[in-house]
């Protein structure tokens, strides 16, 4: 059995235990959606044109979210020992952090899918053009954030505060991507799509580390 | 087969593991007792590849495993205090997840001959979390010989079963053993692993400080035995190098 399909029996994994237990991608939901009505109130869409902060707004609440259920996501492996039921099996460690990212990256994107038109709607933001371009942005930040974040969560999860410990390890590792992803994200937004390239190599560059770096690093992790 | 070779660990400064040796053998149960901290679980995790010991080597058919991890790993079934279950998945599930990650061909037929071994084929497609500790301890087993290891690692393996689930366990250690598996087996319960063992080490302190047979060992003979050496070792920190030769 190759490393790709080991993997993949990874994600099923998680994947099955979601789609019984609904613990991480309803929290995260709710969670987001709770950030994003205070930002509404606190903001006042009616009366304020709220396009040049439209986008951080959108982004705390998808990273936000997005540590939360990162830290549910090895929560249900510390429950019985799970992680040391996949770290005795045979099969390479970097396919278990794989495996974990890839279900990380789709659950963060499902939960995108619902909370980008329910923002644009509550928020009352004029979005005509750039549907496709904005789903590249998504993509490609919440591609960088799950794979350092699905790296820290596993770091954090052999610790007692784990929930504290993770957005303050996370954050500062994150700071470029934000920046990056939320200034694309507004001028996708605004319709000034002119200077976007730059920033889309850039975000791109940054997940391919991400993701290089905690790939090699996971196996000596999960022995110490 | 599997072998422990001058093995010691340090968790800070504390030495829990110091100089152990501990061959396992084809067809042999070898048990192991020792009190609470005596570093019998870092043994078995050293020995499980979990973790790395601070000195000493662990070998694999006479060859360092470094460097052959996974296909050690192949050749392993673990049951160690937790179960290493998913709760929200079905008995099912969890063997079939497992199989996956071990490769095993035909997997389906596989998985049911295990749920059928175990008695845990009635309860097939309800969730492990539904499930009593006995019921939880049967599967783990299950999960544990699923791949047909050559070596079983057994950590307090009688936790939560009732005396069929007992009953049930030693059969599957003793098939095991005629088929000519190695399995170390750690119990609290001194009579019956005993009874079931072919070789007994007794851990105090991170050292061996008996080991010895279990043939024509009774229950008493061996309580006697297993108290004697610790006491010794406490009273004696050369007590380690008494090597008993089973004779109670």
């Amino acid at each position: 059995m190759g490393f790709l399909s080991r993997t993949m029996t990874v994600v099923w994994k998680d994947l099955m235990v979601e789609f019984r237990a609904k613990e991480m991608l309803l929290s995260v939901l709710v969670f987001a959606l709770m950030v994003l009505v205070v930002f509404g109130f606190a903001f006042n869409p009616v009366e304020h044109d709220l396009s040049d902060i439209f986008a951080g707004i959108m982004w705390v609440a998808y990273l936000f979210a997005g540590t939360l259920g990162l830290n549910r996501s090895f929560m249900s492996e510390r429950v019985n020992d799970a992680l040391q039921g996949l770290v005795i099996s045979p099969i390479d460690r970097s396919s278990i952090f794989l495996g974990k990212f890839m279900s990380n990256f789709l659950f963060m994107i499902a939960v995108e899918l619902v909370l980008t038109p329910v923002s644009i709607i509550l928020l009352k933001y004029p979005f005509h053009k750039g549907a496709l371009l904005l789903g590249a942005a998504l993509l490609l930040g919440t591609f960088g954030f799950a794979a350092i974040g699905t790296f820290l969560a596993a770091l954090a999860s052999n610790t007692r505060a784990s929930e504290v410990l993770l957005p303050v390890l996370i954050f500062p590792l994150l700071a470029p991507v934000i920046i990056a992803v939320v200034r694309v994200t507004d001028a996708i937004l605004g319709g000034d799509v002119s200077g976007v390239m730059p920033a889309f190599r850039f975000l791109a560059a940054y997940d391919v580390i991400f993701l290089a770096i905690p790939f090699l690093l996971f196996e000596y992790m999960l022995e110490n | 087969m599997l072998e422990c070779k001058g093995v010691s660990r340090l968790a800070g400064h504390r030495e829990i593991l110091r100089g152990v040796d501990l061959p396992l053998e084809g067809g042999q149960v070898c048990a192991l007792f020792g009190p609470n901290g005596a570093g019998k679980s870092t043994l078995l995790k050293i020995m499980a590849l979990l973790t790395r010991p601070t000195r000493g080597v662990v070998l694999w058919d006479g060859e360092p495993v470094r460097g052959r991890e996974s296909k050690v790993r192949q050749q392993l079934g673990i049951v160690s205090h937790a179960t290493y279950l998913y709760n929200n998945l079905t008995a099912e599930e969890n063997l079939y997840f497992h199989g996956r990650l071990f490769g095993i061909p035909r997997l389906r037929e596989r998985v049911e001959e295990i749920l059928e071994k175990v008695g845990l084929y009635y309860a097939r497609r309800d969730t492990v979390g539904t499930f009593s500790r006995g019921m939880q301890q049967r599967l783990t087993i299950g999960r544990a010989i699923l791949h047909e290891p050559r070596v079983l690692l057994l950590d307090e393996p009688y936790t939560g079963l009732d005396q069929q689930g007992q009953a049930f366990l030693n059969d599957v250690i003793r098939d095991f053993r005629n088929a000519g598996g190695a399995c170390l087996l750690i119990s609290h319960d001194l009579p019956d692993a005993v009874a079931l063992a072919d070789k007994f080490i007794i851990l105090s302190e991170g050292r061996i400080v008996r080991e010895g047979s279990c043939s024509d060992m009774t229950a008493e003979s061996f309580d006697n035995i297993y108290r004697e050496a610790l006491e010794v070792d406490r009273e004696s920190g050369d007590a380690w190098a008494i090597q008993f030769r089973g004779e109670g």
